[in-house]
């Protein structure tokens, strides 16, 4: 059985793919603090700057899913569903545009998930 | 007074050069109030075009406006906050229609709090003074302070009024011009205010540029012709302006929130006086403003003796925390400020849960009646767990309450500064030691001791750690606009001796 810490909806899938078209190679970034934060953000992939502090979670459409390592210390125990909601976010996020916010669905990650993620 | 929702125009355009414009393509979004979820008017839709006119329009401005006194620029700002007190009501209904807040809240904080802001700034340019330094007897090293030109500032919306004047008014007082981006969830009293006091000011000194963050909000941020980006907001937008601006070799400030601890010692039970009554309050201000707020007092720290006789006062002051129409007066909160804030909240609420947090009051949305039915409300919601669980860990911004207990102070402390963030804290005791050495310990660029969610003008507030830097609402936020102009000047009439 094979196991991972990030999924995504088909909704959500839906709009991504619809961004990758329009602006090519992207990348999720959970974002913390203040107004639209506690929110993953879809960015173009050469905008925005990944180096060691920040973590691959894994991989949803297609897409990476990072997460600064400090952030990560105190979400390692859940997993994350990225969905798709009506609203206005003010954020650089690519699909704020579209009046559609992506937020995360989370859930504790079980014991044989975790077994199993720890390994890999 | 009664308030109600004000009258909007149908459209509105973005303020360049002194003036309203239609976005260059006619693209316009709609703006709804979270109250009822209603269209309140439509702004425009700006892209990279629309913000470099405002950027060029700023520059074209900024020599003539750098070159004011210090008594003309004062004079303007008094005028300015003489304005909004003039249409302080108007200025409270437009913010609650387009945030949601409750209108005691806009009427008595929000814009009083926007009126003050520009006075102070506007005062305290009249007593500043530069230095001169004798550093021998033949050389004197001057310091003048100079505008730095253009500066871009993005401001959130959960105070929209109020982090417009936190910004704008230190960016004039000394010597900027502005460009403006509201949150594209409150552009409503930007776009007034601008209407207000288009007469006082010099075209293209205060642009207001409205628009999406991916649209409008990078190239601004990115413009190689603005001279400093300002910022509040969270922390992946945060770094992603940092990286646009250091392209540019720009300074930057930023404000991008906490998840600030409240601790209640517990000699505060020693009596049962006005003081445990505010102490009380003080705990639930956690739902002051719906919890959208960089600072709210999200985790609550209680001395492990006096945790059940503490908690249950809480618990019934936040039960008694009276929600409907945000305006009327008697109503305490009002709306979140959007659909997905209100989703976001209750998917937090639901992980706490998971993780075992216990709900202790609320835990889910509030139903209102009528039109407001169809807007975004959230029971003020308090959950009892500890410091590791993620509602611990993460600025939710809504209405929800961590609390966890402690044992001494050297645990208080621990758990206090045990987050990535360090903007707010509040201590609260009768003990003469611990409120000097507590708040000492306490990682954080604020610090209410025996008191919170206070914000006057002359008191400087900005983070510690993944809270960003620079320190507003005081004197030495004028620095952060500002270049150092060091005249080193000789009046030895010798030669040096090399050549």
């Amino acid at each position: 059985m094979e196991y991972n810490r990030v999924e995504i909806t088909e909704e959500a899938a839906l709009v991504v793919e619809k961004l990758k078209q329009q602006h090519g190679e992207v990348i999720f970034h959970q974002s913390g603090g203040c107004c639209d934060g506690s929110s993953p953000m879809l960015l173009p992939k050469e905008d925005f700057y990944i180096d060691d502090n920040d973590i691959l979670l894994g991989e949803v459409s297609g897409v990476p899913f990072y997460m600064s390592h400090d952030q990560f210390e105190y979400w390692k125990h859940t997993h994350l569903t990225v969905d798709l909601t009506d609203g206005r976010g003010a954020s650089f996020s690519l699909e704020i545009p579209l009046g559609k916010r992506f937020i995360i669905r989370s859930r504790l990650l079980k014991e044989e998930e975790i077994a199993y993620l720890n390994k890999k | 007074m009664n308030y109600s929702k004000p009258k909007f125009k149908e459209i509105y355009g973005n303020f360049i050069n002194g003036e309203f414009e239609d976005p260059d393509d006619g693209e316009y979004f709609d703006n709804h109030s979270p109250i009822d979820n209603k269209l309140l008017a439509k702004y425009p839709r700006s892209k990279e075009s629309d913000v470099k006119k405002a950027i060029e329009a700023a520059n074209n401005a900024k020599d003539a406006w750098g070159k004011t006194s210090v008594g003309e620029r004062s004079a303007i700002l008094m005028k300015i906050a003489d304005v909004i007190e003039a249409n302080l009501n108007e200025f409270a209904q437009m913010e609650t229609a387009d945030n949601g807040k409750a209108i005691r809240e806009t009427v008595n904080a929000d814009v009083p709090l926007a009126i003050d802001h520009f006075r102070y700034f506007a005062s305290v340019i009249r007593a500043e003074e530069g230095s001169a330094t004798e550093l021998n007897e033949n050389t004197v090293s001057l310091i003048i302070r100079e505008p730095l030109g253009v500066v871009a500032q993005i401001i959130p919306w959960n105070f929209p009024l109020l982090m417009l004047a936190w910004k704008v008014a230190p960016a004039l007082a000394s010597g900027n011009c502005v460009v403006l981006k509201p949150a594209e969830q409150t552009p409503a009293s930007a776009t007034f205010l601008a209407e207000k006091i288009a007469h006082l000011l010099p075209p293209g000194v205060f642009n207001v540029i409205h628009g999406f963050g991916p649209e409008a909000g990078k190239p601004l941020a990115s413009s190689g012709k603005v001279d400093k980006v300002a910022f509040t907001g969270e922390t992946t937008t945060g770094q992603l302006i940092m990286q646009y601006a250091s392209k540019n070799l720009n300074p930057v400030t930023m404000e991008l929130g906490g998840k600030s601890p409240n601790i209640f010692f517990n000699s505060i039970m020693d009596h049962d006086d006005d003081f445990l009554d505010k102490c009380i309050e003080g705990a639930v201000l956690f739902a002051f403003n719906q919890g959208e707020v960089c600072t709210a007092p999200s985790r609550l720290l209680i001395q492990e003796d006096i945790y059940d006789a503490f908690i249950e006062k809480v618990i019934a002051r936040t039960e008694a925390i009276k929600m409907g129409d945000p305006f009327d007066m008697n109503t305490m909160m009002g709306a979140q400020a959007s659909n997905d804030q209100q989703e976001k909240i209750l998917s937090y609420i639901e992980i706490g849960k998971e993780e075992g947090a216990k709900v202790l009051t609320g835990g889910g949305a509030k139903k209102l009646e009528g039109d407001l039915s169809k807007g975004f409300y959230v029971q003020p919601t308090i959950l009892k767990g500890h410091n590791k669980m993620r509602v611990f860990q993460e600025e939710i911004f809504g209405p929800v309450l961590a609390v966890c207990t402690f044992k001494d102070e050297a645990e208080a402390i621990e758990i206090a500064n045990d987050t990535l963030y360090g903007l707010g804290a509040g201590v609260w005791t009768r003990d003469a030691h611990q409120l000097y050495q507590v708040p000492r310990a306490i990682k954080a660029g604020r610090v209410w001791v025996n008191c919170y969610h206070d914000y006057p003008a002359h008191a400087p507030f900005g983070g510690y750690k993944k809270s960003g830097f620079g320190r507003e609402n005081h004197l030495m936020m004028l620095n952060h606009y500002r270049q150092t102009k060091n005249m080193l000047i000789s009046y030895d009439k010798k030669k040096l001796g090399f050549f």
